[in-house]
């Protein structure tokens, strides 16, 4: 039942979240500050995990296919299809779910338990427009540049790895990253983090909307808000795969 | 002016407003006064709409705002003022961003207009040169100020105050009731404050509201408190010695 009035609630407050802006200039101007707080600020650590993350599965890989009858650069066509089909979208997304999830909520949070929403409300602002859709549309834009990054820093990180253990040589791995490429995984995850994008930011958006107490009631919000994020974006991920690649 | 009809709200199957009638006249200040728990905050959020009653009637002027379509009410909300408890200022706005927040809401006025008024209204609450200045780097005091500011930059005509001198010291708390006396009758406006501080019930209590259990119990001013002879009410006012002894030494206002 619990989980029955959670998945109301939220429909309810999407819908609210998706009304139109009082002022767009204004609407405009928090998107590009959002942009800065939860797209910008997420690059560092989306490149040094892409990066290492990008050398690990190289190097398991490669100590991974012994049999002489497996050419090397196999180990660069594995690196990239993990890389390009999950690694980037949803274990950056997954990422993004607990620094930018537990941000947005703790924040919203906040603001509900020292009344600011409420006095957002009593003005006349949709209040639940006014702090998640710009959030919303900042991570849904930028999440698949981030993605982006991370294959490229990934692929990269893979190359350094097995370049310098000698693992595999620059000509294998290259030569490997570019064999039997199917440019449509690229498609595929950008559109799974367009959906993880927008995951990330109205759930943990509804979580700390609809936090209720004090301080405590804030850290519970922003957990939940980072589990439940997890748990779609690994559900979505599932039925995003059996659609788009089946 | 604001009219109150028979309102009741419960919360799962809990009643805390129990067939409370009210009227609010403008240019004066009206307290709602009561213990903790007793239902003011719920009446006061009640009025305002931040949460819908169950039955029961609320005018502004007329205007039945339970059942005033949504554009309307969105209407009657821009003519509201509030000043919460821990004043809700907006963290991220600097002191003049959160007064001028309702004028780059609901207005077409250019920046410097919106500016110009932002002072003005931080001017008329005795503040300056705090502009850049953010909520967390001023007093408690001044934050309640700044809200008070916020609350008056659209002109409203119904201001609302949620213990606004809550976690002040008597001297500025003092300061604060004075200031809500003062705008209420300079702009005319229907001033609603709930409050359990005897200083702001005596000082500017012109129309006094007691709830007790949810239920009207008392109406009068700071005038009349002294003799009543409601037991509820007594107990509640005349609580601390201090109080007592004002009663019984005979002292009146």
């Amino acid at each position: 039942m619990q989980i029955l009035f959670h998945m109301g609630r939220y429909a309810t407050f999407v819908i609210k979240v998706f009304g139109r802006p009082q002022k767009h200039k204004i609407f405009f101007s928090q998107i590009s500050k959002e942009m800065e707080a939860l797209g910008l600020s997420s690059v560092g650590i989306v490149a040094i995990i892409s990066f290492f993350m990008g050398a690990v599965i190289t190097l398991q890989t490669a100590y991974n296919i012994e049999m002489p009858l497996i050419p090397r650069y196999t180990v660069g066509v594995a690196a990239r299809d993990t890389i390009l089909l999950e690694f980037s979208s949803t274990i950056v997304s997954l990422i993004l779910a607990g620094k930018v999830g537990s941000h947005i909520a703790s924040e919203i949070g906040t603001m509900r338990v020292t009344e600011q929403i409420d006095a957002l409300d009593i003005m006349g602002v949709n209040s639940a427009g006014f702090l998640v859709l710009p959030k919303v549309v900042a991570l849904v834009v930028l999440n698949p540049f981030l993605v982006l990054m991370s294959m490229g820093i990934g692929i990269f990180g893979g190359w350094m790895a097995g370049s310098v253990s000698g693992e595999v040589t620059s000509a294998e791995y290259l030569y490997g990253i570019q064999y039997a490429f199917i440019p449509f995984y690229i498609t595929y995850s950008l559109i799974k983090s367009v959906v993880f994008g927008f995951l990330i930011t109205t759930i943990s958006g509804y979580w700390g909307y609809f936090t209720s107490g004090g301080s405590l009631e804030v850290g519970r919000s922003s957990t939940k808000a980072v589990v439940v994020s997890s748990i779609q974006i690994l559900l979505f991920n599932l039925i995003l795969t059996q659609l788009l690649l089946a | 002016m604001i009219e109150v009809v028979n309102i009741n709200k419960s919360f799962e199957g809990k009643e805390v407003l129990h067939n409370i009638s009210a009227s609010f006249t403008k240019g004066v200040t009206n307290l709602i006064i009561g213990q903790s728990g007793s239902g003011k905050t719920v009446f006061l959020k009640s009025l305002v709409g931040l949460h819908e009653v169950d039955s029961g009637e609320i005018l502004y002027d007329g205007r039945d705002f339970i059942n005033m379509p949504a554009r309307q009410k969105k209407e009657v909300r821009q003519e509201l003022g509030m000043l919460f408890q821990g004043s809700a200022l907006f963290d991220s706005l600097t002191v003049e961003e959160n007064v001028r927040f309702p004028l780059d809401m609901f207005t077409d006025m250019s920046l410097n207009d919106r500016r110009d008024r932002a002072n003005f209204c931080l001017a008329r609450v005795n503040l300056q040169n705090i502009n850049n200045l953010f909520p967390s780097e001023i007093s408690g005091g001044m934050q309640k100020r700044v809200a008070i500011a916020r609350a008056i930059a659209l002109n409203p005509k119904y201001l609302f105050c949620d213990e606004p001198n809550s976690g002040l010291d008597p001297r500025t708390a003092i300061v604060i009731d004075e200031l809500i006396q003062e705008i209420t009758r300079e702009y005319d406006m229907t001033t609603i404050i709930n409050t359990h501080d005897m200083n702001s019930v005596l000082g500017i209590g012109e129309h006094i509201i007691f709830i007790y259990n949810g239920q009207k119990y008392w109406e009068g001013s700071n005038k009349e408190i002294f003799d009543s002879t409601n037991k509820e009410l007594n107990d509640f006012i005349f609580a601390s010695k201090f109080f007592k002894k004002i009663k019984e030494s005979g002292a009146r206002i």
